[in-house]
């Protein structure tokens, strides 16, 4: 997934990421899904999350993420999640390795996965 | 004369099959996550054999094998338990025993088997032959790091609670022993090769818990508290493995929680011996079987990479990239060779262990844990 991060923050650091994730937020819709790669977002979510929450997200040491388990979330309080990790869990901040788009992106797959946008 | 001939071929066919019998000792499976299958290969020839389809979810799925080597009995995540044939190729029973599982053990008889299940929590034992459930060991928590010990016993250990429980199925009525107070959130665990001790790796702190399992009433160890102190925590994106453990002679060496590094432990003492700084966060931390060489990976986004330690020096001596995701590494049962598992290249890759030398490439399919039948004779495997 390095390449994900490379595609997705042409500027390194945590000023860099910094100032890119500003961009975002000016950013219209159309360029933000331009920067978006959501075969590799896929593949994250079912192989790498899939780590803790299983290869269908039906759960392991982490709980169930399938779309009907769930529903009861708001796309904003995934993000959140997903971007700062749960205190008290195991689950990690995962801002380091990826935007808050594609955060965004990945919780809004999460609640409704026939998305292929 | 055209029935006669085909006769004849079929008798051929008959008599060749007699004559030439499948020898299991240098066969392995290597499972396949993407779409439930595993796939048969020959060590020796660096070969794949067969590919054995129909096992369900097998994300982080594992196997043991019965003591002749001819059945392997894989743990998929859906909560299958498939008893695969490896002489036939087939399925020889398949049964679904929980809602999500997480890895199992076979006694040391080869009669029991045992699944370690996050859903519903607990441990279920099986009966080797038929897959007949002999007991059902509820737990209230996620249970992790079941191995089969000396003398008919499973123990394994709760993520939630941090009790780890010894379950004695050498008598008529099984014997259950529970000790508390392992330590917060128990990710993993491995026993030694002589079934003695029995360590857990912690997620909830800086630290591991050992057992005497020759003591009559095994009490928690405390093996490098606060091993992690003063450094900053890392985030976490893969747990570590344990079952893979490496003894190096006198020392384990395993992969540190959050940190870039392996922790070197005296085997006796149970003390710390020295570190090393690695690329990433370890996932397996694993000794080539003579012990003198530890190979390590790494968690996602750093595990495209490969380091090898000396033992000796406790230095690291070779890098190198074999490809995106390598998940997993089986050494042949003398150690001269290594085989590895690149996921997202569709590829199980192997090497020469003492040039470090690709030998070979063998197409897989998300291919996951190696697992070769001399398995079968180890404890703790």
């Amino acid at each position: 997934m390095a390449d994900l991060k490379q595609k997705s923050q042409p500027t390194s650091g945590l000023l860099g990421r910094a100032v890119f994730a500003a961009a975002l937020v000016a950013a219209t819709a159309s360029l933000a899904s331009e920067t978006l790669d959501p075969q590799a977002l896929k593949r994250l979510v079912h192989q790498d999350c899939g780590s803790c929450h299983g290869l269908t997200l039906k759960g392991g040491l982490g709980p169930d993420l399938r779309a009907d388990t769930i529903s009861h979330y708001e796309v904003e309080g995934l993000k959140t999640i997903i971007l700062d990790g749960m205190p008290d869990t195991a689950m990690p901040p995962w801002r380091p390795l990826m935007s808050e788009e594609e955060a965004e992106w990945v919780a809004r797959y999460l609640l409704n996965p026939e998305i292929t946008e | 004369m055209k029935s006669l001939a085909l006769t004849l071929a079929a008798a051929l066919f008959v008599s060749t099959a007699i004559a030439e019998p499948t020898a299991t000792g240098d066969l392995g499976l290597i499972i396949e996550r993407a779409n439930g299958t595993v796939l048969l290969v020959d060590q020796s020839d660096r070969a794949a054999l067969a590919r054995i389809e129909g096992l369900g979810d097998l994300s982080h799925a594992s196997l043991v094998y019965s003591p002749d080597e001819r059945f392997a009995y894989v743990f998929g995540r859906d909560g299958g338990l498939t008893k695969v044939d490896i002489v036939t190729r087939t399925i020889a029973n398949r049964v679904i025993q929980a809602g999500n599982a997480i890895g199992g053990a076979i006694s040391d008889d080869g009669k029991l088997v045992a699944v370690s299940n996050y859903e519903p929590g607990g441990v279920r034992i099986f009966d080797a032959d038929t897959l007949e459930m002999v007991l059902d060991i509820p737990t209230d928590s996620k249970t992790i790091g079941l191995v089969d010990a000396p003398g008919r016993r499973f123990v394994f250990t709760m993520w939630d609670t941090g009790e780890t429980w010894i379950a004695d199925m050498s008598g008529d009525t099984p014997n259950i022993t529970k000790i508390p107070n392992m330590g917060d959130n128990p990710y993993d665990a491995l026993i030694t090769s002589n079934g003695r001790t029995y360590i857990t790796g912690l997620f909830g702190e800086d630290g591991l818990t050992a057992l005497d399992l020759w003591d009559e009433n095994p009490q928690p160890i405390r093996v490098l508290p606060n091993y992690g102190r003063g450094q900053k925590e890392m985030p976490v994106y893969k747990m570590p493995h344990l079952e893979g453990w490496a003894h190096t002679g006198a020392e384990f060496v395993l992969p540190a929680v959050g940190h870039h590094e392996v922790l070197w432990i005296d085997g006796n003492t149970l003390t710390e011996t020295g570190r090393t700084q690695t690329y990433g966060q370890p996932v397996f931390a694993m000794a080539r079987p003579d012990g003198r060489h530890v190979w390590v990976n790494f968690a996602h986004p750093l595990n495209d990479t490969i380091q090898v330690i000396d033992s000796v020096s406790k230095e690291i001596i070779h890098e190198f990239k074999p490809g995106p995701a390598v998940l997993h590494m089986e050494f042949t049962p003398r150690g001269h060779e290594v085989w590895i598992s690149v996921r997202d290249a569709g590829k199980v890759v192997i090497y020469d262990t003492h040039t470090f030398e690709k030998i070979r490439e063998i197409d897989a399919d998300s291919p996951s844990g190696i697992f070769f039948t001399a398995r079968a004779h180890r404890t703790g495997l």
